[in-house]
């Protein structure tokens, strides 16, 4: 009897994280198979693919996508490395530091748009404070559909302040898990700040930039309500179609298979940075 | 090559003086330990030369260049750690290159000085291998390799043998002296084992609370301990301290410990005869007392509790009065628990100390 408790203890405790993965994440992804699989007469199909791809918007959603992972997830990693090392350096006040560049991550990621939208937007603060400083005569149309450049800037803007954060946490947890010997060794053998970042304290970060890479690329792909809020449809981007496919163009189907999209792709890319950015295990601390 | 001399260096954390106006001067070449027990203050002092610690006063010298204000790489300093800190991520050819690369020397010379220090700690076949693929013995090398191959002219230890078996620490400990003998840096070297500090040491500075509380020759400190602290820190078992009163009869003085009188020798008469009445510390260590079975002068009655025999000699615990002692006997020596024993002082070898401050009369 006691035996069997004993061996049925482990699975009892894995029993609750089970069932939530499986109704809140299994479950959904099955059915978002389904429908993005099969056709209204009970078929399988790539009907729903072909319809997807044959879109206007995709090829160009597809681009925004990447161009806008390409442009602030490199951005977040420095950022965030410079307000990690900050931290770390043990400056006078860096609890407050790490308070104010915490700050964004309490906020969901459309109010967020929503905050850079009344910055950002045709009398919003932004002109207003350029204008009563006399620097421009006309507000700057920053978020207008003939201006492109000038929306896609600001959504780099805005999801940098939003989810550099997360990366700083992630990085200033990886920096204390590092004995601080190593950086004094560093210095005391001659490395100054530029050289003992790039020889010590990158390679032994690893770990952490790759859980902070694969953490900010996922979120990436999915990135759509900061989108949504400052550029509406102007900056199609993966998310947002599969957003829109469901709503507006009610096609449960497409929007299941632009789903399935983004999770292939943040897969291939999870794989990547286990890849590439693997610690061996002869280059582990012991 | 360099000289190093701290004047009146202070260092606080909070509350605590790790370094209380600490001077010390290190002669070119010399093998200095800093000894104490930990929290004294030593490796703070070593910090501070270094440079990973700010003073909070005071000025250190690196040969006559102050180096006070100066960043750590900025000293032309090389440490071991007591971690180690060997880098996880880097062979040991490049841990051991790592100093010269930062200085961006010219490979061929890299290659050659990092040939040349790895051979000197039989490191030499191990160069491709990462560090979790060597004992700690060998990782211990490779941090001694890649301070030594900066040819520094301050060579700074921090406890390098504390994480180490006590085999390997024996052996490292006469590997690291015949080292120092070769490249004759000048070496700070911090310990709170004493034994390590006698073998190795031209000098131990032994510390307390932050200050240095005597700096000697290793012999002289073990001899000559300047207080009961040194005495009981230095030497294994520690030092005996029995308590007495002097008492002074016909100018000649004389310590009364129990029922027995312990007569000084002639250097020490003189200072003891000013103690008429004085309670007085009689340091003696276990090898200089010497075991009799019948009363000598200048013996005290003790009762053996325990014979510990240990191969070399044989430790035994005595009871006298209401103290315990310990003694040091050849191991042929017949002597079992529950005898009765007298133990002579030889009055060379008793160091008076006063009973209030510890401090040796001298």
């Amino acid at each position: 009897m006691r035996f069997k408790l004993e061996s049925a203890l482990p699975f009892g405790l894995l029993f609750p994280s089970v069932a939530f993965l499986a109704l809140l994440i299994l479950a959904p992804i099955g059915q978002a198979f389904l429908l993005a699989f099969q056709t209204e007469t009970g078929e399988f199909a790539l009907a729903a693919f072909q319809r997807m791809a044959s879109d206007t918007a995709f090829n160009e959603a597809v681009r925004n996508t990447f161009l806008l992972l390409l442009t602030i997830v490199p951005l977040q990693i420095v950022l965030a490395l410079a307000m990690a090392l900050l931290i770390h350096a043990r400056l006078r006040g860096q609890t407050l530091f790490l308070y104010v560049f915490a700050i964004p991550m309490a906020i969901s990621d459309l109010a967020a748009g929503l905050v850079w939208l009344s910055i950002f937007t045709e009398r919003g603060y932004l002109n207003s404070i350029l204008q009563s400083l006399g620097w421009i005569q006309q507000p700057l149309l920053l978020l207008s559909y003939q201006n492109p450049q000038g929306i896609f800037a600001a959504v780099v803007v805005a999801e940098s302040w939003r989810a550099t954060a997360i990366v700083m946490v992630i990085l200033v947890a990886g920096l204390q898990m590092i004995p601080r010997d190593f950086f004094e060794a560093a210095e005391l053998f001659g490395a100054g700040t530029l050289k003992r970042t790039w020889y010590v304290v990158l390679p032994l970060l690893r770990p952490s930039l790759q859980t902070a890479l694969i953490i900010r690329t996922l979120f990436a792909f999915q990135t759509f309500a900061v989108v949504f809020a400052l550029a509406g449809r102007t900056l199609p981007v993966l998310a947002g179609e599969a957003y829109t496919w469901y709503y507006s163009n009610r096609n449960p189907a497409v929007a299941a298979a632009m789903a399935f999209l983004i999770l292939l792709l943040s897969l291939l890319a999870t794989v990547v940075y286990l890849r590439v950015l693997q610690v061996r295990e002869e280059e582990r601390a012991r | 090559m360099a000289s190093i001399r701290f004047e009146s260096v202070r260092k606080v954390f909070g509350k605590v003086v790790a370094a209380d106006d600490v001077t010390l001067e290190i002669k070119d070449g010399e093998f200095m330990v800093l000894l104490g027990p930990s929290g004294c203050g030593k490796t703070t002092l070593l910090r501070c030369l270094a440079g990973l610690e700010r003073v909070d006063g005071g000025r250190v010298f690196i040969g006559e260049r102050e180096v006070t204000d100066l960043a750590p790489r900025d000293r032309k300093i090389a440490m071991v750690f007591q971690s180690y800190a060997v880098f996880p991520h880097l062979t040991v050819f490049d841990n051991i290159a790592f100093g010269l690369k930062m200085q961006d020397r010219p490979r061929d010379e890299i290659k050659r000085r990092v040939a040349e220090s790895a051979r000197l700690l039989e490191l030499a076949d191990f160069l491709e291998r990462y560090p979790a693929q060597l004992s700690g013995g060998q990782r211990q090398r490779v941090a001694v390799a890649r301070a030594i191959v900066m040819q520094a002219a301050v060579l700074l230890m921090d406890e390098p043998l504390s994480n180490l078996d006590a085999l390997l620490r024996l052996q490292m400990r006469a590997e690291l002296k015949r080292l120092h003998q070769e490249i004759k840096a000048t070496t700070i070297y911090v310990t709170h084992d004493q034994v390590e500090a006698l073998s190795l040491g031209d000098r131990i500075a032994v510390m307390q609370n932050g200050r240095i509380v005597q700096c000697d020759a290793p012999m002289q400190l073990y001899d000559f301990p300047a207080n009961k602290f040194v005495g009981g820190f230095i030497g294994t078992p520690p030092m005996n301290f029995l308590p007495g009163v002097v008492r002074v009869s016909d100018a000649k003085p004389v310590a009364v410990v129990g029922e027995a009188q312990i007569a000084p020798s002639a250097a020490f008469a003189p200072a003891l005869a000013l103690k008429n009445g004085q309670p007085i510390l009689l340091g003696i260590r276990p090898e200089n007392l010497v075991l009799t079975s019948s009363p000598q002068p200048n013996t005290i009655r003790a009762r053996v509790l325990v014979v510990e025999p240990l191969g070399s000699h044989k430790l035994l615990t005595v009871q006298v009065g209401a103290e315990i002692a310990k003694v040091s006997v050849t191991p042929d020596e017949r002597v079992a628990p529950n005898d009765d024993v007298w133990l002579r002082f030889d009055p060379e070898k008793i160091r008076w100390m006063d009973a209030s401050t510890g401090e040796t009369i001298r």
